[in-house]
Protein backbone atom coordinates (compact mmCIF):
# COMPACT_ATOMS: atom_id res chain seq x y z
CA UNK A 1 0.00 0.00 0.00
CA UNK A 2 2.52 2.63 1.04
CA UNK A 3 5.07 1.22 -1.48
CA UNK A 4 2.03 1.82 -4.17
CA UNK A 5 1.06 5.11 -3.27
CA UNK A 6 5.04 6.11 -3.06
CA UNK A 7 6.15 4.57 -6.58
CA UNK A 8 2.09 6.61 -7.87
CA UNK A 9 3.08 10.02 -6.69
CA UNK A 10 7.07 9.86 -6.91
CA UNK A 11 6.74 9.18 -10.58
CA UNK A 12 4.07 11.96 -10.77
CA UNK A 13 6.56 14.33 -8.80
CA UNK A 14 9.47 13.61 -11.57
CA UNK A 15 7.36 13.37 -14.81
CA UNK A 16 5.88 16.97 -13.69
CA UNK A 17 9.47 17.74 -13.00
CA UNK A 18 10.70 16.79 -16.20
CA UNK A 19 7.71 18.39 -18.43
CA UNK A 20 8.80 22.13 -15.89
CA UNK A 21 12.54 21.13 -17.58
CA UNK A 22 11.05 20.24 -21.39
CA UNK A 23 8.12 22.39 -21.71
CA UNK A 24 8.90 25.74 -24.01
CA UNK A 25 5.59 27.64 -23.16
CA UNK A 26 6.26 29.37 -19.35
CA UNK A 27 2.36 28.51 -18.41
CA UNK A 28 3.05 24.40 -18.72
CA UNK A 29 6.07 24.86 -16.96
CA UNK A 30 4.03 26.80 -13.91
CA UNK A 31 1.44 24.11 -14.32
CA UNK A 32 3.05 21.17 -14.41
CA UNK A 33 5.40 22.98 -11.10
CA UNK A 34 1.77 22.68 -9.34
CA UNK A 35 1.69 18.72 -10.33
CA UNK A 36 4.76 18.39 -8.42
CA UNK A 37 4.24 20.30 -5.12
CA UNK A 38 0.90 18.28 -4.89
CA UNK A 39 2.01 15.23 -5.08
CA UNK A 40 5.25 16.59 -2.48
CA UNK A 41 2.25 16.58 -0.11
CA UNK A 42 1.28 13.41 -0.93
CA UNK A 43 4.78 12.49 0.01
CA UNK A 44 4.54 14.19 3.40
CA UNK A 45 1.33 12.70 4.72
CA UNK A 46 3.03 9.04 3.97
CA UNK A 47 6.10 10.15 5.84
CA UNK A 48 3.42 11.52 8.89
CA UNK A 49 3.77 15.26 8.48
CA UNK A 50 0.23 16.18 8.14
CA UNK A 51 0.36 20.15 9.21
CA UNK A 52 3.53 20.23 6.40
CA UNK A 53 1.40 18.41 3.78
CA UNK A 54 -1.49 21.16 4.37
CA UNK A 55 0.91 24.08 4.46
CA UNK A 56 2.25 22.30 1.45
CA UNK A 57 -1.19 22.36 -0.61
CA UNK A 58 -1.97 25.85 0.63
CA UNK A 59 0.96 28.04 0.41
CA UNK A 60 2.92 26.34 -2.48
CA UNK A 61 0.35 25.32 -4.87
CA UNK A 62 -1.98 27.17 -3.77
CA UNK A 63 -0.58 31.05 -3.09
CA UNK A 64 2.88 30.87 -4.50
CA UNK A 65 1.88 28.80 -7.83
CA UNK A 66 -0.67 31.36 -7.95
CA UNK A 67 1.22 34.61 -8.13
CA UNK A 68 3.24 33.23 -10.70
CA UNK A 69 0.40 32.18 -12.82
CA UNK A 70 -0.53 35.51 -12.07
CA UNK A 71 2.62 37.11 -13.07
CA UNK A 72 3.06 35.17 -16.53
CA UNK A 73 -0.37 36.09 -17.25
CA UNK A 74 0.47 39.60 -16.51
CA UNK A 75 2.97 40.30 -18.49
CA UNK A 76 2.01 38.08 -21.08
CA UNK A 77 4.83 35.61 -21.34
CA UNK A 78 4.60 33.65 -24.37
CA UNK A 79 6.94 31.00 -25.91
CA UNK A 80 10.16 30.99 -24.43
CA UNK A 81 12.71 31.92 -27.28
CA UNK A 82 15.88 29.70 -27.59
CA UNK A 83 18.86 31.84 -27.50
CA UNK A 84 22.81 30.53 -28.29
CA UNK A 85 24.18 32.35 -26.11
CA UNK A 86 24.00 29.46 -23.64
CA UNK A 87 26.52 26.98 -24.89
CA UNK A 88 28.47 27.05 -21.68
CA UNK A 89 25.30 25.70 -19.89
CA UNK A 90 24.79 22.79 -21.66
CA UNK A 91 27.94 21.53 -21.92
CA UNK A 92 28.15 22.01 -17.90
CA UNK A 93 24.74 21.70 -17.33
CA UNK A 94 23.21 18.14 -18.54
CA UNK A 95 26.96 16.67 -17.38
CA UNK A 96 27.18 18.29 -14.05
CA UNK A 97 23.17 17.54 -13.00
CA UNK A 98 23.72 14.03 -14.22
CA UNK A 99 26.90 13.44 -11.87
CA UNK A 100 25.36 15.61 -8.89
CA UNK A 101 22.10 13.03 -9.45
CA UNK A 102 24.59 9.76 -10.00
CA UNK A 103 26.54 10.53 -6.83
CA UNK A 104 23.62 11.41 -4.42
CA UNK A 105 21.60 8.22 -5.49
CA UNK A 106 24.89 5.98 -5.55
CA UNK A 107 25.60 7.66 -2.05
CA UNK A 108 21.78 6.89 -0.28
CA UNK A 109 21.50 3.62 -1.98
CA UNK A 110 24.63 2.16 -0.63
CA UNK A 111 23.48 3.03 2.77
CA UNK A 112 19.86 2.13 2.15
CA UNK A 113 20.06 -0.47 5.48
CA UNK A 114 20.82 2.44 7.93
CA UNK A 115 18.80 4.96 6.70
CA UNK A 116 15.66 2.22 7.63
CA UNK A 117 12.00 1.48 6.65
CA UNK A 118 9.12 3.93 7.10
CA UNK A 119 6.14 2.40 7.76
CA UNK A 120 2.82 3.99 7.41
CA UNK A 121 1.28 5.60 10.29
CA UNK A 122 4.25 5.39 13.19
CA UNK A 123 5.42 8.64 14.12
CA UNK A 124 2.83 11.01 13.01
CA UNK A 125 3.36 14.70 13.76
CA UNK A 126 0.19 16.04 14.31
CA UNK A 127 -0.23 19.98 14.04
CA UNK A 128 -0.20 19.91 18.12
CA UNK A 129 2.52 18.61 18.79
CA UNK A 130 4.62 21.10 15.83
CA UNK A 131 3.11 23.84 17.34
CA UNK A 132 3.98 22.86 20.49
CA UNK A 133 7.45 23.77 19.61
CA UNK A 134 6.74 26.64 17.86
CA UNK A 135 5.30 28.33 20.22
CA UNK A 136 7.06 27.93 23.07
CA UNK A 137 11.18 27.16 22.30
CA UNK A 138 10.98 28.80 18.91
CA UNK A 139 8.72 31.54 19.57
CA UNK A 140 11.05 34.36 19.11
CA UNK A 141 12.07 33.28 15.30
CA UNK A 142 8.13 32.40 14.53
CA UNK A 143 7.65 36.29 15.89
CA UNK A 144 10.99 37.51 13.49
CA UNK A 145 9.34 35.95 10.65
CA UNK A 146 6.02 37.72 10.39
CA UNK A 147 8.48 40.94 10.35
CA UNK A 148 9.89 39.37 7.72
CA UNK A 149 6.76 38.88 5.31
CA UNK A 150 5.85 42.52 6.33
CA UNK A 151 8.92 43.69 5.14
CA UNK A 152 8.73 41.31 1.97
CA UNK A 153 5.24 42.92 1.69
CA UNK A 154 6.38 46.14 1.68
CA UNK A 155 9.12 45.36 -0.83
CA UNK A 156 6.96 43.88 -3.02
CA UNK A 157 4.82 46.91 -3.45
CA UNK A 158 7.43 48.75 -3.61
CA UNK A 159 9.41 47.31 -6.45
CA UNK A 160 6.02 46.16 -8.57
CA UNK A 161 4.50 49.86 -7.83
CA UNK A 162 4.59 52.04 -11.40
CA UNK A 163 6.73 54.45 -11.26
CA UNK A 164 5.26 58.05 -11.72
CA UNK B 1 7.51 -0.09 4.21
CA UNK B 2 9.39 2.20 1.99
CA UNK B 3 13.17 2.61 2.51
CA UNK B 4 13.43 5.90 3.42
CA UNK B 5 16.70 5.99 1.03
CA UNK B 6 14.28 5.71 -1.45
CA UNK B 7 12.72 9.43 -0.66
CA UNK B 8 15.98 10.71 -0.61
CA UNK B 9 16.96 9.06 -3.73
CA UNK B 10 13.77 10.73 -5.34
CA UNK B 11 14.52 13.86 -3.65
CA UNK B 12 18.15 13.79 -5.17
CA UNK B 13 16.20 13.38 -8.71
CA UNK B 14 14.22 16.49 -7.89
CA UNK B 15 16.94 18.49 -7.07
CA UNK B 16 19.21 17.27 -10.28
CA UNK B 17 16.18 18.25 -12.49
CA UNK B 18 16.18 21.53 -10.82
CA UNK B 19 19.81 22.42 -11.15
CA UNK B 20 19.62 21.09 -14.59
CA UNK B 21 16.98 23.45 -15.40
CA UNK B 22 18.26 26.10 -13.30
CA UNK B 23 21.10 26.16 -16.43
CA UNK B 24 19.60 25.79 -19.47
CA UNK B 25 16.13 28.12 -19.36
CA UNK B 26 16.46 31.38 -20.72
CA UNK B 27 13.40 32.60 -19.10
CA UNK B 28 13.82 34.49 -16.16
CA UNK B 29 10.57 33.43 -14.68
CA UNK B 30 11.70 29.66 -15.40
CA UNK B 31 14.61 29.92 -13.55
CA UNK B 32 12.69 31.05 -10.81
CA UNK B 33 10.46 28.14 -11.24
CA UNK B 34 13.41 25.85 -10.76
CA UNK B 35 15.08 27.45 -7.69
CA UNK B 36 11.25 26.64 -6.30
CA UNK B 37 11.56 22.94 -7.52
CA UNK B 38 14.74 22.73 -5.96
CA UNK B 39 13.76 24.37 -2.38
CA UNK B 40 10.66 21.73 -2.77
CA UNK B 41 12.94 18.78 -2.96
CA UNK B 42 15.47 20.12 -0.05
CA UNK B 43 11.86 19.65 1.55
CA UNK B 44 11.08 16.29 1.17
CA UNK B 45 14.73 15.14 2.42
CA UNK B 46 14.26 17.48 6.00
CA UNK B 47 10.83 15.39 6.23
CA UNK B 48 12.73 12.14 5.10
CA UNK B 49 15.03 12.90 7.79
CA UNK B 50 12.67 13.68 10.79
CA UNK B 51 11.26 10.19 10.31
CA UNK B 52 14.47 8.44 10.77
CA UNK B 53 15.74 10.62 13.91
CA UNK B 54 12.14 9.97 15.83
CA UNK B 55 13.20 5.92 14.47
CA UNK B 56 16.66 6.71 15.68
CA UNK B 57 15.60 8.09 19.14
CA UNK B 58 12.50 6.30 19.69
CA UNK B 59 10.30 9.49 20.14
CA UNK B 60 8.72 11.77 18.19
CA UNK B 61 11.07 14.34 16.44
CA UNK B 62 9.88 17.80 15.31
CA UNK B 63 12.83 19.80 14.65
CA UNK B 64 13.31 18.99 10.79
CA UNK B 65 9.56 19.66 10.06
CA UNK B 66 9.86 23.06 11.83
CA UNK B 67 13.05 23.52 9.24
CA UNK B 68 10.35 22.88 6.42
CA UNK B 69 7.73 25.38 7.92
CA UNK B 70 10.24 28.38 8.27
CA UNK B 71 11.55 27.46 3.84
CA UNK B 72 8.03 27.85 3.38
CA UNK B 73 7.51 30.88 5.17
CA UNK B 74 10.80 32.31 3.41
CA UNK B 75 10.07 30.88 -0.02
CA UNK B 76 6.84 32.49 0.26
CA UNK B 77 8.49 35.77 0.97
CA UNK B 78 11.10 35.53 -1.61
CA UNK B 79 8.91 34.51 -4.58
CA UNK B 80 6.51 37.88 -3.55
CA UNK B 81 9.72 40.12 -3.95
CA UNK B 82 10.95 37.74 -6.64
CA UNK B 83 8.12 38.41 -8.75
CA UNK B 84 8.10 42.27 -7.92
CA UNK B 85 11.72 42.33 -9.34
CA UNK B 86 11.00 40.68 -12.39
CA UNK B 87 8.02 43.01 -13.37
CA UNK B 88 10.18 45.71 -12.55
CA UNK B 89 12.58 44.41 -15.42
CA UNK B 90 10.50 43.73 -17.21
CA UNK B 91 9.26 47.11 -17.76
CA UNK B 92 12.81 48.64 -17.76
CA UNK B 93 13.96 46.44 -20.26
CA UNK B 94 11.13 44.83 -22.30
CA UNK B 95 12.32 41.12 -21.92
CA UNK B 96 12.24 38.41 -19.80
CA UNK B 97 15.64 36.73 -21.56
CA UNK B 98 18.33 36.51 -19.03
CA UNK B 99 20.54 37.05 -21.97
CA UNK B 100 19.69 40.23 -22.59
CA UNK B 101 19.29 41.61 -19.30
CA UNK B 102 23.23 41.65 -19.09
CA UNK B 103 24.47 45.21 -18.37
CA UNK B 104 26.43 44.01 -15.14
CA UNK B 105 28.19 41.53 -17.36
CA UNK B 106 31.91 42.18 -17.73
Amino acid sequence: MHLTLFIIFGALCVAGALNLLLQRHLINSALSLIVVMSSLAVLYLLLGAEFLAAAQVIVYSGAIMVLFTFVIMLLNAGREERTHGSKMAYIAGFPGAAILLALLTFIFLSHRDSFGQARLGEYLVTTGDLSQVLFTKLLLPFEVTSVLILIAILGAVALARKEH
Amino acid sequence: MVPIAYYLVLSAILFSIGVAAFLIKRNIISIFMSIELMLNAVNLTFVAFTRRWSQITGHLQVSGQIFVFFVMVVAAAEAAVGLAIIIAIFRARNTLNVDQVDLMKL
